[in-house]
Parts: C-alpha cells; sequence; structure tokens
C-alpha cells in the first residue's frame, strides 16, 4: 500500500452570473448534486465530511445546502478565506483524506455577492468613511506599480482582457459571453486610473463542487484526475500593496515573497511537478493586471516577463500553456466562495479530455486564488 | 468650525507645534518604523517600541483617483489616493492624496502632509478630517 492518492471523483458547477430569483442555498444545491451524480454516488452515506467555502452567505451556510439534499449528520464545516475560501475548503478535504481520516469528502463554495464594489467587515469603519477602503483603487495602485516595473502598459492590460473575453465566449458557464476588442475596453469608463470598467472582474453569484476519494496506488481509469497538491498560504509583512492591504509597507520590499509564490512554491514542491511541467492555468484575474502579475508570482515568467510572455501567445488557447481557458474571472465573474473550485472543475474538465476550450493533450494543471485576507491558494491536479 | 481627526490616535492636527503629524511606531528590536502606531512591531512582532512622529515630507510612489464613492464613504469624488514614500522612516504610507487628477501627478513628486476634509458630519457640524499629502507647495487641501 503505497501514499495514498487523491482523486477528483466528481465535479459540479452551477453557472456564475446574476439569479435574482434563486437563494444561495438553492444554488448550492444544483452544484452538488451535479457533483454527487458525476461521481455516480447513489449509495449512503455519500461522503463522511463537507467543506463548503463562503465568505458573505452567512452562518452554516453549507449546512443548509445539505441538509436540504438529507445528507447532513457527517462533520460540516463551512471556511472562510476571502477569494481562496473554496481551495481552503480543498486543502482540508485534500488532507484529511491523505491522513486517513475520511475515503470521500464532498467540497464545495457558494456565494451571492451584493453588486458594487465589495463591501468587507475586513475594513474598520473608519477606514470606509475616509475613502481608504476602496478596492478597486489597490488594485489600481498594484497595476500602476507593476507597469512601472515591468514595462507594461495600458495595452497589455487591454490584451488580457480581450484574451479571456475570447475565451469566455465560449464558456456557457460564464457571465460574459462575448468578444471584446482593446478599442472598447480602453474605451470603457477609467474607474480608477489606469483601471477601466472592463478590465475588472463583476462580483456575482454561483457555485461549484467537488468530490475527494482516496484510491490507493495506480488505477485502471485512464482518465482519473488526482489532486498533486492543494496549499494555501498568507502573506509575509512588508509589501504595502498585497491583498493584506496594509496602511503602511517597507520600502525593501523587494524580497519579500507574495502569498501567491509562498503558495506556489510549496505547492510544486509537494508535487514535485515544476512551472514548466503545467500544461494549463486558470489564475486570479481580478484585473487585467492581476493575472500578469501571477505570471511572475507564478513562475511562469522570470519577474518583469509578464508582456513579453503575454505577447508570445504562450498564454493563448493554441499556445505552448493557456492561461484562464475558461474566461477568467473577467468573463465568468466572480462569487467568492465558489470561484477556486470553479478553477478546480475546469481544471478537471480540461484532464479529462471535455472542457469548452479544450487545451489538446493537457496533463497537468494549475489553479491559483489570491485575495482578501492576505489568502493565496495553488491547486495542482494532474492525470 | 470643529475639526475632528478621523483617527485622533494617530493623526494629530496639532502636533505641538501647530502643524499635523502621523504618529508610528518604533521598534527597539528591528529598528523599523510602523503605522498605523501598535504595541507591538508590524515586522517582527517585538513588543518592546516607542511611539514616533513620522516626517512630514515624502516622495509620491503611487496615485490614483477613486471616481466612484466606495461603500461607508460620505465625502466628494473623484478624490485622490496613493502611496507615499517617506524615506526618513523606511516606510510607504496609504494616503488621501489632494490632488485628484492622475495626470497632474508623477512617480517621486516631492509631497507634504496636509489636512483633508472628508465630510461634515450632519450631527455634529464638525467637519471630519483626514491625513493627505499633496505636492509640495500646493495650496493646502482644507
Ligand atoms: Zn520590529
Amino acid at each position: 500500500m503505497g501514499e495514498p492518492v487523491v482523486e477528483i471523483a466528481g465535479v459540479g458547477l452551477h453557472p456564475f452570473g446574476r439569479f435574482p430569483d434563486r437563494s444561495v442555498t438553492e444554488l448550492g444545491i444544483h452544484a452538488v448534486r451535479a457533483a454527487l451524480n458525476d461521481a455516480g454516488i447513489t449509495a449512503r452515506p455519500a461522503f463522511q465530511a463537507a467543506f463548503c467555502g463562503t465568505a458573505y452567505a452567512g452562518v452554516a451556510a453549507g449546512h443548509k445546502v445539505l441538509a436540504a439534499l438529507a445528507l447532513t449528520g457527517c462533520p460540516i464545516v463551512d471556511v472562510e478565506a476571502g477569494c481562496a475560501s473554496g481551495a481552503a475548503a480543498l486543502m482540508l478535504a485534500d488532507g484529511a483524506i491523505r491522513a486517513g481520516q475520511y475515503e470521500t469528502v464532498l467540497v464545495f463554495g457558494i456565494e451571492k455577492m451584493p453588486k458594487g464594489i465589495i463591501r468587507s467587515t475586513f475594513f474598520e469603519p473608519w477606514r470606509e468613511e475616509v475613502g481608504l477602503a476602496a478596492t478597486p483603487a489597490y488594485f489600481a495602485l498594484r497595476a500602476q506599480r507593476l507597469m512601472r516595473e515591468s514595462a507594461l502598459t495600458k495595452e497589455d492590460l487591454a490584451a488580457v482582457v480581450v484574451k479571456n473575453r475570447a475565451n469566455g465566449a465560449a464558456n456557457p458557464d460564464a457571465m460574459f459571453r462575448t468578444p471584446v476588442t482593446a478599442r472598447e475596453v480602453l474605451g470603457s469608463r477609467v474607474v480608477c486610473e489606469p483601471l477601466h470598467l472592463w478590465m475588472l472582474c463583476s462580483p456575482n453569484e454561483g457555485a461549484a463542487a467537488v468530490v475527494l476519494r482516496r484510491a490507493e496506488g495506480v488505477s485502471a481509469h485512464r482518465s482519473r484526475v488526482v489532486v498533486r497538491a492543494a496549499t494555501l498560504r498568507s502573506h509575509l509583512p512588508g509589501n504595502v500593496l498585497g491583498e493584506a492591504t496594509p496602511l503602511a509597507g517597507l520600502i525593501d520590499d523587494r524580497d519579500i515573497p507574495s502569498p501567491t509564490t509562498l503558495a506556489a512554491d510549496a505547492a510544486h514542491e509537494e508535487s514535485g511537478v515544476g512551472p514548466d511541467e503545467i500544461d494549463v492555468v486558470e489564475c486570479q484575474d481580478t484585473d487585467a493586471a492581476r493575472e500578469l502579475l501571477a505570471y511572475e508570482e507564478l513562475r511562469l515568467c522570470a519577474p518583469g516577463e509578464a508582456g513579453s510572455l503575454l505577447a508570445s501567445g504562450e498564454v493563448h488557447l493554441g499556445g505552448r500553456r493557456p492561461v484562464n481557458p475558461s474566461g477568467g474571472l473577467l468573463s465568468k465573474g466572480e462569487p467568492l466562495g465558489a470561484s477556486a473550485l470553479g478553477q478546480v472543475v475546469e481544471l478537471t474538465l480540461q484532464l479529462r479530455g471535455r472542457a469548452a476550450n479544450q487545451v489538446d493533450g493537457a496533463r497537468v494543471a494549475l489553479a491559483h486564488t489570491v485575495g482578501r485576507g492576505a489568502n493565496a491558494s495553488v491547486v495542482i491536479l494532474s492525470r | 468650525m470643529t475639526e475632528v481627526s478621523i483617527q485622533p490616535e494617530f493623526f494629530l492636527l496639532d502636533a505641538g507645534d501647530g502643524r499635523p503629524a502621523l504618529v508610528g511606531t518604533y521598534c527597539r528590536s528591528c529598528a523599523r518604523r510602523s503605522f498605523p502606531p501598535s504595541s507591538t512591531c508590524s515586522w517582527c512582532g517585538n513588543e518592546q517600541t516607542d511611539t514616533v512622529h513620522l516626517s512630514r515630507t515624502g516622495t509620491l510612489w503611487g496615485w490614483t483617483a477613486v471616481t466612484a464613492a466606495p461603500p461607508g464613504y460620505r465625502g466628494p469624488v473623484p478624490f485622490g489616493f496613493g502611496v507615499v514614500e517617506l524615506p526618513a522612516d523606511g516606510i510607504r504610507v496609504v494616503t488621501r492624496v489632494a490632488v485628484a487628477d492622475p495626470d497632474q501627478l508623477h512617480h517621486g513628486q516631492p509631497v507634504e502632509l496636509v489636512v483633508d476634509v472628508v465630510h461634515t458630519d450632519e450631527e455634529s457640524g464638525a467637519r471630519v478630517v483626514s491625513w493627505a499629502f499633496a505636492p509640495a507647495g500646493h495650496q493646502e487641501a482644507r
């Protein structure tokens, strides 16, 4: 009996968008039912534990979903880790299975975000009152720094949006399914210079679910997708523009790794898979510059080379290593608790060879989220 | 008219010389400064700290304008927002910026601490004021 292998037995998704007549519980039911069906689970008990990622759904939100499906009785834990909530739930489930605690675990993420700029209890009231809780402004300052230090232009930011919206056009579960031109992106109103409206993702609603199962050794399933690593990291102090949004940072912050880099390095070490071996990536594109920064932080390119990587076409469909073939958050929108698992659903389909924008021959995939806290997650899957 | 600091503990309207100041922390262990002040150093976690006034001048390091009122904000838009580098203190500080037109600002521009009116409290009639940084020589924000 070797090291336990954790496989993805089933995936399910409720499309991301706006659903005024559906409760967050109903969104979750849809995704969970789909994942259990996909896993072929009919016998009870279906799983021994459940972890639910959510930031805005309130007390015992995961319990409400499973109560509606008569699937309670097992431990149910709701997990909040900002944008990485769903990935944090996945990490806990993966670890519990590897430790031998459970055989089958349900992981799901649910969210119904208010419209407009995300309001977060993370910020003290005085900070909101004075205007220092303006989330897009922090994105803008981070974009400005990246543009200065990696010699990027607004045209590069627009090119990310054009790429992702073109990919999203083929994704039936995305909120925005029309391609856009760079001219249109740059013509949308400025929210916070240098970021225009279409360079920012929309907070929205949705749900995603994954069934994890322990499998020993080599499986007969040719298309089996396994979790190679599921890591979560927080920030080290020092970066004034990090997702932790402190009021001050150090001038000498050069050598302080970001939470994304901490999570990526840990995931590469845990999986034994290096950045060069990744065939397809889903990364956090909360704004267009965030995706470019992720290229550098995930070590898909050297520091300062994000623009060259984008221009090379490697990250486009048909390129060597497509990034956000689903259309990313710029097309799908971002339901916080569900978004990280939405990536895992997309990448599982990629590895099964059944994605809407299929990356030919994809064998290894990486999912990345980063957000409030700061929390960053990296999940590596392979078949 | 009465002026009330948004955070009287670390934004002083009169630091004793009739001028405003930001209050930070000096750490006796790592010798770094942090902001806002705290009994524990933000960078190394040491608890041997002293309260210090941060420098009133620095350089502009990041800037933008917020064009739509974020949640909980009751002041005018657009307003300037950015990060100022205080080389003498070794830190960068998040701040309102007295100029709300990004085109008028540039990286490394000398800036100085000013008092910035955010809004007038309807009940008390007091003006709620924040710290901001303005280009050196720029007319004071108030
Ligand atoms: Zn210290």
